[in-house]
């Protein structure tokens, strides 16, 4: 049922837990499947100075296809750019994952969101 | 160490089964309606395959009718006698039955029957008053499971016999998960129709059986021969139908006594983790080999999976393993609601099971449970 690589992804994901003081969270959850995700990010700069998500971390419960998608999200999210990281779409995960049951594309729609919520809440907080 | 605890699925097929099915394949392969003696020692082993599981419940072999599988049975049972009362168009099942009695109902109901689907308690048993207050003189059949398949809960075949007894309507029950677990005798408790599945009591898969009670007046479903007793055509599955028999013969007291046990110290051992807790009712009402249990803020798939690593097999009444990804609609029928009951875990035990096997499950879980909570955001 499931890739190589959720199955991998599912066994060691990474970035789970979070961030104190994150300067974005993302807080998303399906009543009907029962998948909740909460993703944290730390925002830095890069050498052009461009804002980009230095640290990314999520909390998840759900399925092996919504931990994977989890897993997934902070590693293509980590070290982007802002501009970058909202470019980031469910179909980019899915394919990182060498695919997922079609039942299950709703978790890499989750994940995007949680993160595309968590930046944001960054941005809203950085308003003036 | 496999452990496999997901014997409320389907069962390892004892050696002693498939030895006794073997000579039916080769030698013995002939067509329990032909005349020849090829036909007649098939006959002779259907015949006796029906006396021992007629025996086991008590019953008369001609009431015994063999199917494809349980799901079949049902099938048979419930649709046999909604077509064979056409005055009547009313049916009354549970809200925690196997998919072949709720679908079958849902087809029914397509068909202008009316369906009631009774509500049950927290441990899983159906309200006998609300039963009596809902057959009227438009019911044709109750049909309630005898031993839940999910979370093990037996209902009262006998109180539920008495109402509908009194009220003059038909009650099948499918004991799938209960046969040689459970005593089943018809002569005490009066049933009308039973369905039993080969396959959960280390059978092969492919056989099923209907206990249908002498004078009960069913249509058949499926039409051809005169097989078994003109109820269901088909040429019979003669070393199916043996190895099922055989499969009831090697089932006994003692197995069910032990599995208790080794249960017991499963839900005991299973409870001393931190928030979880017990689906369903303890003691001689619940199946022997049952253990269905709620790990909180993990989701069942994932623990499933983690315990397939580690050559742990289980089943899950999650959605997310699900096609529809609708939590079971037993454990919203208990009242959980839909993240607790996404959290459940079900562990079935055979007569294979060993101690051994118990104490490597209750060595494994906690760390596996522990490791996805830690990333939980739920608590």
């Amino acid at each position: 049922m499931y890739s190589k690589k959720v199955m991998e992804s599912f066994k060691h994901p990474h970035n789970m837990g979070e961030i104190k003081n994150a300067d974005g969270i993302g807080k998303i959850g399906n009543p009907t499947c029962g998948d909740v995700m909460w993703i944290f990010i730390k925002i830095g700069k890069n050498k052009k100075g461009e804002e980009i998500i230095k640290d990314i971390k999520v909390k998840t419960f759900g399925c092996v296809a919504a931990i994977a998608t989890s897993s997934m999200v902070t590693d293509l999210a980590k070290g982007k750019t802002i501009k970058e990281a909202k470019k980031i779409t469910r179909q980019n995960i899915a394919d990182a994952l060498e695919g997922l049951p079609p039942i299950k594309m709703h978790c890499s729609n989750l994940a995007v969101d949680a993160l595309h919520k968590a930046i944001e809440d960054y941005e809203k907080k950085n308003e003036k | 160490m496999k452990v496999y605890l997901d014997n409320g699925a389907t069962t390892m097929v004892d050696k002693k089964v498939v030895d006794s099915m073997l000579p039916f394949y080769v030698d013995k392969f002939g067509n329990a309606s032909s005349l020849h003696q090829f036909g007649v020692e098939a006959k002779e082993a259907l015949d006796n395959a029906r006396k021992i599981i007629a025996n086991k419940i008590n019953a008369d072999p001609e009431e015994i009718v063999f199917t494809g599988s349980g799901s079949e049975s049902d099938n048979l049972a419930i649709k046999g006698i909604a077509y064979s009362n056409k005055e009547k168009n009313h049916i009354i099942t549970s809200k925690i039955e196997h998919p072949a009695v709720l679908e079958t109902c849902k087809v029914l109901e397509k068909q202008g029957f009316e369906v009631t689907y009774l509500k049950v308690d927290k441990e899983g048993f159906i309200d006998l008053n609300e039963l009596k207050n809902s057959i009227t003189n438009k019911t044709c059949l109750v049909s309630i499971m005898h031993a839940n398949n999910e979370i093990g809960t037996i209902q009262d075949l006998k109180k539920i016999k008495d109402i509908c007894k009194e009220k003059n309507v038909y009650f099948h029950t499918d004991a799938v998960q209960s046969f040689t677990k459970v005593e089943i005798d018809v002569k005490k408790i009066n049933v009308d129709l039973i369905s039993f599945s080969s396959h959960k009591i280390h059978g092969p898969k492919g056989v099923g059986a209907l206990y249908v009670k002498k004078g009960t007046e069913i249509k058949k479903l499926i039409h051809g021969g005169h097989q078994e007793f003109d109820l269901r055509a088909g040429t019979e599955n003669i070393p199916g139908i043996v190895g099922f028999a055989e499969a009831v013969r090697l089932g006994n007291k003692e197995h069910v006594t032990s599995m208790a046990k080794l249960r017991d110290k499963l839900i005991n051992g299973l409870l001393k983790i931190k928030d979880t807790q017990l689906n369903g009712a303890t003691g001689n009402k619940r199946l022997c080999n049952n253990v269905n249990i709620i790990f909180r803020y993990i989701e069942g798939e994932s623990l499933l999976l983690k315990l397939d690593m580690n050559e742990i097999a289980v089943s899950t009444g999650s959605a997310c393993s699900s096609q529809d990804l609708r939590p079971s609609h037993v454990l919203t029928a208990l009242g959980l609601r839909a993240d607790v009951a996404h959290s459940s875990i079900r562990f079935t035990l055979s007569r294979f099971t060993t101690e051994k096997e118990i104490d490597y499950v209750l060595k494994v879980i906690p760390k596996l449970v522990e490791e996805l909570r830690q990333f939980s955001p739920l608590k």
